[in-house]
């Protein structure tokens, strides 16, 4: 056994980490949170040039790998800045569903712009009423008309290209509609962890053969993957930012004065934070385990291990941080605060806790 | 032994859920409810309604215009006022220095700000904190400086709650550098109109403007704004957190809350064709939650009980605090979670009042994540819980 990164993951771990310190600093994701774009395209160019929609996709689309631990070497290192541009909707869901063996039409050419950072994507799939259900798709498709309603989009109102699920009859159908199509309608919002989504309605939106990307098992399979995929880059994400709360926790425990020692004089505090330590570990672990069964036949099993491990995690880490920086640890100025935002709002998409625990229970019985 | 409210209780009770039902607008009980901001106006005016009951200071004797009510009057009253959704009025005046003016405040100081803080002519907040003086509170930098008839006040105080509505603010000030911290601590009365003053907003994690920061500047305060004598603000400041952790535990607004946890468990869909509360992992958290909050508001009735009876409730306030705060953060937690991807939009503009923005999934929902987010600072504020713990590790156990 091996747990050393490849110099190729290696090489391009470093390279993410490098930009994102560089250049998806705290001050500018501040700014960028209330504007009304909600991203920087110049950095989502820089970072498509650096390759990473590239790194997440196959070579044969032109991708530079597209593997579980490549998704999560640079979901990590995203996570780490909490960095708030659209590669979990654009590269991971999008660009993913695109270079699906089996995708017909026009929606494989859209990839090399895609992949240069020209074009972005979004997943219009979950359903109002549908919790965390992805298996609830009343949307339709019928006599080439689309008509449903899909709701928190990610990235919805930003992305140039939609990829919604709807059902031909018994037949689930993934079909590409353009943002500004006939008949959509997208009411874009801010999460409270910084990012965009949007509740997105279809009436009666002409949908050509062209435009039809995957259908009937293809796309439910292709669907199960790119949900496989997100749910896997969220738990890497929130694993960096576990470690950003936790190094900035420790930085304050040792720069923090109170009755006149650093405050991480106190054993109480350098025992909660060497729980916190200890389940970063443990999120590490389940999160390179779901990352390496990612094409394996129980590959759901482990991410739902993973989700519910980093949900659970999540919460503990994100409170633990907060209270150890006391009443600085609730402002709006802190990185810490929107990190432990982001942390604890991980487990509102794709599933929560307690979802996640449910199917566990479910495959693992099965297994 | 006898766990049920006594007759006069009873009676009581009846008399001020028919006051509420009454006079109490409902314009106010909505966005109390619904966790949303107040106008400092539909403060004031609630709080004069209630004193025409002489209702707001329960910490005063009834001769300064105090409610004088029993703990258990107070207790009953804070519980109807949180079911009928009245706004629990700011302590500041009112919980926190009312009683320090009564118990060490000059004849002149009390017949001039008591009637104020009654009548909402001045509207008070705390000037403790500091940005290097949290727990550590007697390590507080803020500098008075004697000079003729006035303090010279210079330095900084944070966390001042609902500052922006204030016309005054209580601050604690060092007057000495001599022997230990505590010693050497004033507790000056500052008008925040007085020139060299400015106060900053906070902006809190979840966006909401409650706290501000103090900044003072060569401030000149007369000599007459000292309460009691200098150097022994430390003592009225230990006295004043007494009464700030009086109903620390927060049962009835823990216990509304679980109220609307309840049914929007049992409106929400799982998704899945069933309802939420019959989900097993759900159900089973909100079962935790419920069997804590029974055992803490037996426990805050015994707390309670032990007061009637004449005993001064010392660290059992500091557990009160500490299950309270823990109970209502893990109700919090369960609010954001019952929404499911609904807790995720962020739309402050939405609370606003008159807005015509349209909400995105369950009314409400959009606000539990926030409120949660927020919530995290009972464990934080007032003495954090790990204070609390020191506090009761040392007077009850004696460690």
């Amino acid at each position: 056994m091996d747990f050393n990164l490849s110099d190729d993951h290696r090489m391009l771990k470093d390279m993410v980490s490098r930009f994102v310190r560089e250049q998806c600093d705290f001050e500018s994701r501040l700014k960028l949170i209330s504007s009304e774009k909600g991203h920087d395209e110049a950095v989502w160019a820089q970072m498509a040039e650096l390759g990473l929609v590239a790194a997440v996709l196959p070579e044969r689309v032109g991708g530079l790998g597209g593997s579980g631990l490549d998704i999560m070497v640079v979901a990590e290192e995203l996570g780490r800045k909490i960095v708030v541009e659209p590669f979990l909707a654009t590269a991971v869901l999008g660009a993913g569903l695109l270079a699906e063996e089996g995708a017909e039409g026009r929606g494989p050419a859209l990839l090399d712009d895609v992949i240069g950072g020209g074009h972005k994507l979004a997943l219009a799939h979950y359903e109002p009423g549908a919790r965390y259900n992805a298996a609830k798709v009343d949307a339709t498709i019928a006599g080439g008309k689309l008509s449903g309603s899909k709701s928190l989009v990610i990235n919805g109102g930003d992305a140039d290209t939609l990829v919604v699920s709807a059902k031909d009859g018994d037949k689930l159908v993934l079909a590409l509609v353009a943002k500004d199509a006939e008949g959509v309608a997208i009411k874009a919002f801010k999460t409270h962890d910084g990012f965009g989504a949007a509740e997105v309605t279809f009436t009666d939106v002409a949908v050509a053969a062209d435009d039809v990307l995957l259908s009937g098992d293809a796309a439910e399979a292709a669907l199960g993957r790119a949900l496989a995929r997100a749910t896997l880059a969220l738990c890497a994400e929130s694993l960096g930012a576990m470690e950003n709360a936790r190094d900035a926790t420790l930085e304050y425990l040792r720069t923090r004065t109170q009755f006149g020692v650093p405050i991480g004089k106190f054993q109480v505090l350098q025992h909660r934070l060497v729980d916190v330590c200890l389940e970063i570990e443990q999120v590490r672990s389940i999160v390179l385990l779901a990352a390496s069964k990612l094409d394996a036949g129980d590959r759901d099993k482990h991410l739902s291990a993973a989700k519910a491990l980093v949900g659970r995690v999540g919460r503990m880490v994100a409170e633990e941080a907060v209270q150890m920086h006391g009443g600085i640890g609730v402002t709006w100025e802190l990185e810490l605060a929107h990190v432990a935002k982001r942390l604890v709002m991980i487990d509102h998409y794709f599933g929560d806790t307690d979802y996640h625990l449910k199917r566990f229970q479910k495959l693992s019985k099965a297994a | 032994m006898r766990l049920e409210y006594s007759e006069e209780d009873l009676a009581f009770r009846a008399e001020v859920r028919s006051f509420l039902e009454a006079r109490l607008p409902s314009h106010i009980a909505e966005r109390t409810k619904a966790g949303l901001a107040l106008e400092k106006e539909d403060y004031l005016n609630w709080q004069r309604t209630l004193q025409e009951k002489q209702w707001v200071a329960h910490a005063w004797p009834k001769e300064f215009g105090g409610s004088g009510f029993t703990p258990f009057q107070k207790h009953i009253f804070e519980e109807e006022c949180v079911r009928a959704g009245a706004p629990e009025l700011p302590p500041f005046g009112l919980s926190m220095l009312g009683p320090v003016i009564i118990a060490f405040g000059s004849d002149e100081q009390k017949a001039h700000y008591l009637p104020r803080i009654l009548d909402g002519t001045d509207w008070w907040c705390q000037g403790y904190s500091e940005p290097g003086s949290g727990s550590d509170l007697a390590s507080l930098k803020t500098k008075a400086v004697r000079d003729g008839d006035h303090y010279i006040v210079n330095g900084q105080k944070t966390w001042t709650t609902l500052g922006q509505y204030a016309d005054w603010i209580f601050c604690l000030v060092r007057t000495s550098s001599e022997g230990k911290p505590q010693t050497g601590i004033s507790f000056l009365l500052i008008d925040l109109d007085t020139p060299g003053v400015e106060m900053r907003p906070i902006i809190t994690i979840e966006g909401g403007h409650e706290v501000n920061e103090v900044f003072f500047d060569n401030v000149k305060v007369p000599v007459e704004n000292l309460v009691g004598q200098e150097n022994m603000g430390w003592t009225y400041a230990k006295y004043l957190l007494q009464h700030e952790r009086v109903g620390i535990a927060g049962v009835a607004a823990a216990k509304e809350t679980l109220k609307k946890l309840k049914k929007i468990a049992s409106d929400t869909d799982d998704g899945e064709g069933g309802r939420l509360i019959d989900d097993a992992h759900f159900a089973e958290r909100l079962a935790n939650v419920e069997i804590d909050l029974m055992a803490m508001e037996l426990t805050n009735l015994r707390v309670l009980a032990a007061a009637q009876a004449g005993g001064a409730p010392g660290a059992e306030s500091s557990m009160l605090k500490i299950k309270g705060s823990v109970i209502r953060q893990e109700l919090s937690d369960l609010m954001r979670r019952a929404v499911g991807p609904y807790a995720l939009p962020f739309m402050p503009e939405l609370d606003q009042l008159g807005s015509n923005m349209e909400p995105v999934g369950p009314e409400g929902a959009h606000l539990y994540a926030g409120q949660y987010f927020n919530r995290r600072k009972y464990s934080i504020y007032g003495g954090s819980n790990e204070i609390q713990r020191n506090i009761i590790s040392k007077m009850i156990l004696g460690l």
